[in-house]
């Protein structure tokens, strides 16, 4: 009865891994998949981009789940998540990461399901030392307790160098049978993997692009420019080129034709331009842009269509108006941009 | 059994919405569904055709099958066990 527990799933090496270990101990799993909004596989379909070998990316906790042969329920936290991206409690990792207030809140739902559906405790394939911001000693204990789960998170890859968990405690399970793997590297996870049979995604990393170093200076300069950060706003800080003009309006420069593609499904809300003939690319405009910056729009455009000089069109609040456009200088287009070449923020 | 023969019980369109989200959705719906009811899900991300067979595998409902029209897939799942 007591053998039953929930699993937090990415998919990748480390909680697939932290799951076989407890299935082979004869616990029943249940795998949870937490969709937060910001999941590349999510971002590479919308796109319509696709592995080299032309195969569509799947999402790895589901083929785990699979592979596993353990059943997954995925659950929508996005919405929550957006208040926790913008006010973390704990802060931000090295870019727009809240990993330690994540942790919190996904366990918090897991515990929810976990009592909810008759299930006595929480696996996770967090390792002791493996990501500086969250998997520390002190933060795996204040990510339990803030989650309410204190003694009932069991961590089968670090364990035995953890303090004993309420179901090694009570003989649920056997901690002699669990890890001591700490750090980074990644070799004893590798070796298990081959003992048995398990595929994974590489690289490691999970599904979460908010680690992203760019969409983090996107997402920061605008949060200091505009003031506000819409849902909206966080889909586009994973899409295109970020200009920002004099008139502080942002330019949204598509740079492939997946993310053209993406751009004009939103078409009806914001102000937007092309080359006319369509041999280019496409921009989103966002903010009230002055006219005399019109010019400036359809140059940049011309830019990074072919660099060639081209009518282009501008839709303007529904207005349509045609312009004539050189290709602006690199000098100037630099000046634009969100991060210069160096990746330091302006 | 023939597709065109399935009478769904419940229609769910995710038409618009990527992997996770139609996964998220199809586990959200077959929750108030009754056993032996059948879903269809309309879905044009591409993903669904592997995600949508690995999610019946995994959770141990009985993917009926699919097909294509206009960019958009059409997804058979029964309902076979409590989710």
């Amino acid at each position: 009865m007591n053998k039953r527990a929930v699993a937090l799933l990415s998919g990748g090496l480390d909680s697939s891994l932290a799951v076989r270990l407890l299935k082979d101990q004869g616990v029943e799993i249940k795998a949870l998949y937490f969709y937060t909004g910001f999941c590349i596989t999510e971002h590479k379909r919308r796109l319509g981009l696709k592995k080299e070998n032309g195969q569509q990316y799947v999402n790895p906790a589901i083929r785990a789940a699979a592979q596993l042969q353990i059943p997954i329920e995925v659950v929508d936290i996005s919405q929550e998540y957006f208040n926790v991206i913008l006010h973390p409690k704990y802060g931000y990792g090295k870019n727009v990461n809240p990993c330690v207030d994540c942790r919190i809140l996904m366990l918090k739902k897991a515990k929810d399901i976990m009592e909810r559906e008759g299930y006595s405790f929480v696996i996770t394939g967090e390792v002791l030392g493996q990501r500086p911001m969250s998997q520390t000693r002190e933060k795996l204990k204040l990510i339990e307790r803030e989650a309410g789960l204190e003694g009932y998170v069991v961590r089968p890859l670090s364990a035995k160098l953890l303090p004993m968990t309420v179901p090694e405690k009570l003989g649920w399970i056997d901690r002699e049978k669990l890890l001591s793997i700490k750090g980074r590297s990644r070799s004893r996870q590798m070796e298990l993997a081959k003992k048995y049979g398990l595929e994974y995604e590489q690289p490691a990393g999970g599904c979460c692009y908010l680690t992203d170093e760019n969409y983090a200076i996107k997402f920061k300069e605008s949060l200091a420019v505009d003031g506000l950060i819409t849902r909206e706003d966080l889909v586009l800080f994973s899409v295109g080129r970020h200009l920002r003009l004099p008139s502080k309006t942002k330019l949204i420069v598509a740079r492939n034709e997946g993310e053209a593609k993406f751009l004009m499904t939103l078409k009806h809300r914001y102000d937007y331009a092309y080359r006319k003939d369509g041999k280019g690319t496409f921009v989103l405009i966002k903010g009230d842009m002055p006219e005399e910056e019109y010019q400036l729009v359809a140059d940049i455009v011309s830019r990074y269509s072919k660099r060639e000089p081209c009518y282009v069109i501008l839709s303007i609040k529904g207005e349509q108006r045609e312009i004539w456009a050189q290709p602006i200088d690199n000098a100037s287009l630099d000046s634009f941009k969100i991060y210069t070449k160096k990746g330091a923020m302006r | 059994m023939n597709l065109e023969d399935i009478k769904p019980d419940v229609v769910h369109d995710v038409v618009g919405t990527f992997c996770p989200v139609p996964i998220a959705e199809t586990s959200k719906v077959m929750k108030s569904m009754k056993i032996g009811e059948v879903l269809e899900l309309i879905a044009d991300d591409p993903g669904v055709v592997e995600d949508i067979p690995a999610w019946c595998n995994a959770t141990g409902q009985e993917f009926l099958g699919m097909y294509q029209e206009d960019g958009e897939y059409h997804l058979f799942v029964k309902k076979v066990k409590e989710l």
